[in-house]
Order: structure tokens, then C-alpha cells, then sequence
């Protein structure tokens, strides 16, 4: 006889463990040729702002935590990615239907771009920080700090789309909620699982998995929440009415670009539009 | 004699590391023998022979600069900066795995404390390696554009053995070059188990090239027709010559040469910190330092409470077996050094200054020197002028801050400075007016890989570490 193989049970992942839906509720995810992979977690309001105290919870340790040591935290992160890397190319292959060179690609890409985002941990600073030669006996620098939590409506790129939008965000010490890609979930929570493993403190990243049009609204109107990526966003009209929530509290916001080829290398908006920029003034003198 | 001052031994294991009787030269990715003489390195603790190191000759050298050129033109310029990352992501890492193993290999050959070569050197290493491993697929960001210079000989000291070297190479892998470096003849064995540490990255051959040798190994890399790029770290008189042996050449050089930085004490300083500060500035790595604070500049009205407390910390220092956990400072690095101390500290008594040095009981093999403070200690003094590279501390005394920086300032070198005052205002408006490449206030002797260090006037010019330390091995934004 035949060994029946385990199948994995796909699950949130809030505040580094892997709860299910408080709700309840599952979805359906099919692969490219409509047979069913797996029943997904369909979070809810109620784990939206469960992820939201996770990841406020996490910043204070998060971003207090030297550059160095969070650019070696995403660097582990590669490193236990690459090897998982079969794991995710099957994935690929299963969810998108795409051939395994294409699936290997992306594998690639999405490593080499945790590489590149780790490096920038402990260099952002000298790059868009800078001593400022105001009139007068005063030192005056100005450095760049997270914003806070942000909440992500990912793209599509089960993968390499995701972690390229989250990437960017913790290594400047931000604390992520992401809305992982409706079709393609399950990804996201393997990824959740390589991020487990990887010395990332529980609650960084928090992947709900579900519906973006019933779980986003919640994210964008949270007043704890400090900022709001709509990368994944494909209708117009509803980035505006997220827009037009989140400017309760002023969340920084970050437009929808569902049709980003996150192939190309990227620019460093996606670190500095969720950081502050502080200036520190002190008097020179006897 | 017991007092709560003594410690059991704790000496650390040697059995960590596996040194061989005899090492070559690493050349185009393997260790070859070379064409000239040999040399030994001992351990300073001991005196005992640690090993046969190759003293590479003009044929040697040439020999590796080819390598260096052929992986320059056909494989390292050519790579992207994203898998240059990575072959210097895994140095990082295979440092941090086989740290233990570093620590104890640098300790017996250098004779440093181990608690310092196991939490200072080592990590700072990793650390900047890690580092530079980020720049590589960066570099348009850097400000100094993203084209590498070529070949780079690099020439290093043997106060920080593994250390300079890692402030060397990181850098210039980095940044798309590929380089050949001299370890110092006293500490060539990290730098050759760093080489092992290029293979097991699978590191391209020729990318990193170990020459060892003295002087003349040295002086034939600089004056290699086919280095495009010139990185010393020593004394300022080696660091002349090369200046004026690459004189009218294509070459780029920096150079980070002597110091002797001023530790300044104001009389609002928190004075149980400054007497740390002051300690750590002149006995940290036996004071083989080149921007040690050997010249402490006090406020006339704490200058005998200073003075005082100073003296009772110093009694504490355990001088002694570097791999001893509890060892606070180790040998002098070789016999020569020692000899140079001596003398100037001789000279320091008999131009009148007052000597003291700490009462402990020194080892009856290798090369020792209690930590010593010379008061009464006069601008024109030879120790308040020239660089001692030893524990050997001066001591000199101020009444206003106009008055601190212009003693501060009086001297060719420019390497570092400390301050140490509860008042912002102040130590900023010091820190303004003080020549001197980098500023420690409130702390003394703090290295990071984001942090650029280098020096004033004939402390040498260019800036290793943190952004701007990609400049020395870039051709520029323009180019």
C-alpha cells in the first residue's frame, strides 16, 4: 500500500506563533489548474487588531535593537530561505502554474533581495541622514527612525512580491501586519514559518491570510497603526476610501503599484517613506 | 600576598587551534612556498617558536600581484556587486563560526589579553566584514560612484593583526578589487588562517593574496608597478617613505599612521567613568594603540584626586598570561618593542618627569612591561611628543579649555582626541577646535564598522570604515 503523505494545515501567523482564524473560518485555495491545495485561514477584524498588538508589542524591541544585529536577523532569514528553496519553488510551481525555471527565479530573486534590503540596515542612515550646517553654534544632525507599525496589502508575487514589500519595512525597524495575497496565500505563511526560525522576534511580522476587501478597511481606519502600504491594492476606488481612512490618525501612506515586475532592482522609497526623520539640535559653547 | 584582588588561574584552551611548524606564502587561491628566506614567529607571552613563516621576496610578490590582476580583469571586476555581497557575507560568517579559534590563535601571536581578542577584535572583524559585504551591490549609493581601482597592496601593523586586516580587505573586495596583503612579521598567523578562511568561502583564487615578510616584502608591494592602490596602517616614518615612494605614480594610497592623542579631563567630569576612560584609553592592547590616549591633558583643580584614583585602578590591572580570561594586559609584542619603551621611558626619568608603574609581578619569560605614568610631564618632554606604543601613560595638567586644545593640538599627529566633561556645550565646542580625526567623548577607544576613522596632518590621510572608507577604493563619482 501506498503511504498516505501528512498534509500541512495552513494557519496565521500573529506574534510568532500560528493561530487559526478566531473567527472560525477558512477558504478555499486552488492551484493553477483548479484543484484544491489546501483550506486557508480567513482572518478576521478581531485577528486584524490581534496582529496589530503583536506588532506594536514588538516594535519597542524591534527598533531599539542595533542596525547590525537586525541586518543579521534578515540576513538569517535568506539563509534559511535558501534552504528551504524547494519547498518554495513547488509552492510556485502549485499556486502559479508556472514552469520551474520561472519558479527557481523568483526563489532566487526573493533571497538576493533579503540580502540586499540586510545590507541596508546599518547604511540607510549614512545615506539619507546627515550633519546640517545650520548658521549658528549649534551641532545639528538629522537621522532617519521607523515610523511605527504598518500595515501591507501585498501583491501578488506570492513570494518575491512579498518579501519585497516587507523586507524594506523591518530592516529600518518597523513592525509589519500584512495582508498576504488573496489568490495565493498559502506562501506567505510558509514564509511566516521560514521568519519563525530565522531569530526574528515574534510579532515583526504578523501574515493574516483572507479577504484584503474585508480585513483592510480595518488596518487602514486602526488609530495604533502608523502606517499603511497599498502596494497590492487593484482597484482604484478602493485606495482612495483606504487613503481616505488612514488620514484619521495621518497614516503614512504608500500608494497602490500591483504591477510592479519585482524582478528590477528596487530604490530605497520603500524604506524611506516609512521613516521619520529626526533632528537633534544641541548648543557648542564653553 | 592575598587580597580580594587575586583570581584562580582561568587560562583558556589552546587546544582550539592548530598551528603548523611551518607556513608558505597564499597565492593565487593556495598556499605555495616561496623563494626567499624564512622567518619565526614566537609568542611574546612565552617566547617559544610557534612557527617557520616564508619571507616573501620580489619574485613573490610579483607573483602575486599577477594573481591579483588576473582575478581583478577576469573574474572580480566583471562579478556583480550582488555575489561579491555574498562571498564576503559567508567570510562574515565563517569568522563568526571559527571566532573562538581567531581569538585564541591572535592572543598566543600577538599576546594580547584574550577577554580582549574574544569580545573586541573578533567580533569587530565579523562585524566589519558584514558590513562591507552590504556596500558591494550598494555602491551607486555611496557617493563616490562604483568603479574599482585594480590591484590593492596593502601593508598592515601587528597591534590589531586580524583586525587591520579586515579594515583592509572588506573595503576593497567590496568595492571590486582585488588585493595582496602583507601581514606584520611579528602576527602573520591570523592573517594566514584567515587565508584558509578564503578557501572555505570558495573565494576565487588570486581575489585575496598573503604575502608574508618585513620590510622589504613590504616596500616591494608598494613599489609594484602593477598596484594601482597603496593601504598602509604603521609608523609614520614607514608611512613617509611610502608617500614619497609612490611620488608621481598613477597610484592611490591612505595611509593611517602614529597618534598621540590627548585624553582630556575637565573638573566636571563624572570621574569614576574618566578614570576607565583614561585606563581603557592608554592600557587597552598593552597601549599598542595607535590612537591611544597616551597623553592625559587634567584640570589642575582634580589634577591630584585624578592622579590618585588613577593610581589605585592601575594596582588593580592584571598583568600577565594573555589567555588567562581575568588578564587585563598581556605582553608587549616583540622583544624590539619592548626595547623601545624601555628607552623612551628611560628618557623620560632623566628629562626630569616622575615615574610610576604599578607593583606587579611580571613573568620571568617573554616580554613584559608594568603600566607606567610618568607626572610632571612638560610639552617639551620627548614622551608628551613621540608615539611610545606602549603602556606608558604622561601626564600633563591645564587650567583652561583655550589652554587644553592649544597642548592638545601642539603636535604633528592628529589621530584622536578624548574629552570628558558633563556639558554638551562643551565638549562639542572642544571637539570643533581639537585637530584630530576622531573624537571620543565621555568614552574612549570605541571602534565600529560604520564609524570612519583616520587621522590628522602626520597621522595620515584617508578614512577607513563607514561609508567613508568605499572612497579609497573607488575611482570616484566623476570617473
Amino acid at each position: 500500500m501506498s503511504r498516505i503523505d501528512v498534509r500541512k494545515t495552513y494557519k496565521l501567523y500573529i506574534g510568532g506563533q500560528f493561530p487559526r482564524s478566531e473567527s472560525g473560518r477558512s477558504y478555499v485555495v486552488n492551484d493553477a489548474k483548479g484543484r484544491l491545495i489546501a483550506n486557508a485561514a480567513q482572518a478576521s477584524r478581531k485577528d486584524a487588531r490581534d496582529a496589530v498588538v503583536a506588532a506594536r508589542a514588538a516594535f519597542g524591541g524591534w527598533s531599539g535593537k542595533t542596525a547590525y544585529n537586525r541586518a543579521q536577523v534578515v540576513y538569517r532569514i535568506a539563509e534559511v530561505l535558501e534552504g528551504r528553496r524547494e519547498q518554495l519553488e513547488a509552492e510556485l510551481r502549485a499556486a502559479e502554474g508556472i514552469s520551474a525555471a520561472k519558479a527557481r527565479t523568483y526563489v532566487d530573486a526573493a533571497i538576493d533581495r533579503l540580502v540586499w534590503y540586510a545590507g541596508w540596515a546599518d547604511k540607510i542612515t549614512q545615506v539619507v541622514g546627515n550633519a546640517n550646517p545650520v548658521a549658528g553654534p549649534f551641532f545639528n544632525l538629522s537621522t532617519p527612525e521607523p515610523s511605527g507599525v504598518i500595515a501591507v496589502v501585498a501583491p501578488r508575487g506570492a513570494l518575491l512580491g512579498l518579501v519585497s514589500v516587507v523586507a524594506p519595512l523591518i530592516v529600518t525597524g518597523n513592525t509589519v501586519v500584512v495582508i498576504a495575497s488573496q489568490d495565493n496565500p498559502l506562501t506567505a505563511i510558509t514564509l511566516g514559518e521560514v521568519m519563525a526560525t530565522s531569530d526574528l522576534p515574534g510579532g515583526v511580522v504578523n501574515v493574516l491570510t483572507g479577504s484584503q476587501a474585508e480585513i483592510a478597511p480595518w488596518l487602514a481606519s486602526h488609530m495604533d497603526v502608523n502606517g499603511l502600504d497599498l502596494t497590492g491594492v487593484e482597484d482604484a476606488e478602493v485606495a482612495r476610501e483606504l487613503e481616505v481612512a488612514a488620514a484619521d490618525n495621518l497614516k503614512r501612506v504608500r500608494r497602490p503599484a500591483p504591477d510592479t515586475d519585482w524582478l528590477l532592482e528596487p530604490g530605497l522609497d520603500r524604506m524611506t517613506r516609512f521613516m521619520e526623520t529626526k533632528t537633534v539640535w544641541h548648543p557648542i559653547g564653553v | 600576598m592575598s587580597n580580594i584582588f587575586e583570581y584562580a588561574p582561568a587560562p583558556e584552551s589552546r587546544a582550539v587551534v592548530d598551528i603548523k611548524p611551518s607556513y608558505g606564502l597564499f597565492i593565487n587561491g593556495e598556499f605555495v612556498d616561496g623563494h626567499g628566506t624564512s622567518f619565526k614567529t614566537v609568542n611574546p607571552a612565552t617566547e617559544e617558536v610557534l612557527a617557520e613563516v616564508a619571507e616573501a621576496n620580489d619574485a613573490d610578490v610579483d607573483e602575486a600581484v599577477k594573481a591579483a590582476r588576473r582575478a581583478y580583469t577576469r573574474v572580480w571586476s566583471r562579478m556583480s556587486g550582488a555575489e561579491r555581497a555574498k562571498y564576503l557575507y559567508r567570510i562574515a560568517r565563517i569568522i563568526q563560526e571559527r571566532g573562538r579559534e581567531l581569538a585564541v590563535l591572535e592572543s598566543i601571536d600577538n599576546g594580547k589579553p584574550i577577554k580582549e581578542s574574544r569580545d573586541v577584535d573578533i567580533p569587530v572583524v565579523a562585524a566589519h566584514f558584514f558590513y562591507y559585504a552590504g556596500w558591494a551591490d550598494k555602491l551607486e549609493h555611496s557617493g563616490y560612484g562604483s568603479t574599482p581601482l585594480g590591484v590593492a597592496g596593502q601593508v598592515i601593523p601587528w597591534n590589531f593583526p586580524l583586525l587591520m586586516l579586515a579594515w583592509k580587505i572588506a573595503p576593497a573586495l567590496a568595492c571590486g578589487n582585488t588585493v595582496v596583503l602583507k601581514p606584520a612579521e611579528t602576527t602573520p598567523l591570523t592573517a594566514l588562517l584567515f587565508a584558509e578562511i578564503c578557501q572555505q568561502a570558495d573565494l576565487p583564487p588570486g581575489v585575496v593574496n598573503i604575502v608574508t615578510g618585513a620590510g622589504d616584502t613590504g616596500r616591494a608591494i608598494v613599489s609594484h608597478p602593477d598596484v594601482d592602490k597603496v593601504a598602509f596602517t604603521g609608523s609614520t616614518e614607514v608611512g613617509k617613505a611610502i608617500a614619497r615612494a609612490v611620488a608621481g605614480t598613477e597610484k592611490k594610497v591612505t595611509l593611517e599612521l602614529g597618534g598621540k592623542a590627548a585624553n582630556i579631563v575637565f573638573d566636571d567630569a563624572p570621574l569614576d567613568q574618566a578614570i576607565e576612560g583614561i585606563v581603557n584609553g592608554i592600557f587597552f592592547n598593552q597601549g599598542h594603540v595607535c590612537c591611544a590616549g597616551s597623553r592625559l591633558l587634567v584640570q589642575e583643580s582634580v589634577a591630584d584626586e585624578v592622579m590618585e584614583r588613577l593610581k589605585r585602578r592601575m594596582a588593580t590591572l592584571r598583568v600577565g598570561d594573555p589567555l588567562d580570561k581575568n588578564t587585563d594586559v598581556g605582553a608587549i609584542n616583540s622583544a624590539e618593542q619592548l626595547a623601545k619603551i624601555r628607552e623612551l621611558s628611560d628618557i623620560g626619568e632623566a628629562e626630569g618627569a616622575e615615574r610610576w608603574s604599578t607593583p606587579c609581578e611580571l613573568p620571568t619569560n617573554g616580554y613584559w612591561f608594568a603600566p607606567t605614568v610618568f607626572t610632571g610631564v612638560s610639552q617639551a618632554h620627548r614622551i608628551a611628543r613621540e608615539e611610545i606604543f606602549g603602556p606608558v601613560l604622561s601626564v600633563l595638567t591645564f587650567r583652561t579649555p583655550s589652554e587644553a586644545v592649544e597642548k592638545a593640538n601642539n603636535t604633528p599627529f592628529g589621530l584622536s582626541a578624548g574629552v570628558w566633561t558633563d556639558k554638551g556645550s562643551r565638549i562639542l565646542s572642544m571637539a570643533n577646535r581639537l585637530r584630530a580625526g576622531v573624537v571620543w567623548a565621555n568614552t574612549f577607544n570605541k571602534f565600529d564598522p560604520t564609524s570612519p576613522f583616520g587621522g590628522y596632518k602626520e597621522s595620515g590621510y584617508g578614512r577607513e570604515g563607514g561609508r567613508h572608507g568605499l572612497e579609497a577604493y573607488l575611482k570616484g563619482a566623476d570617473s
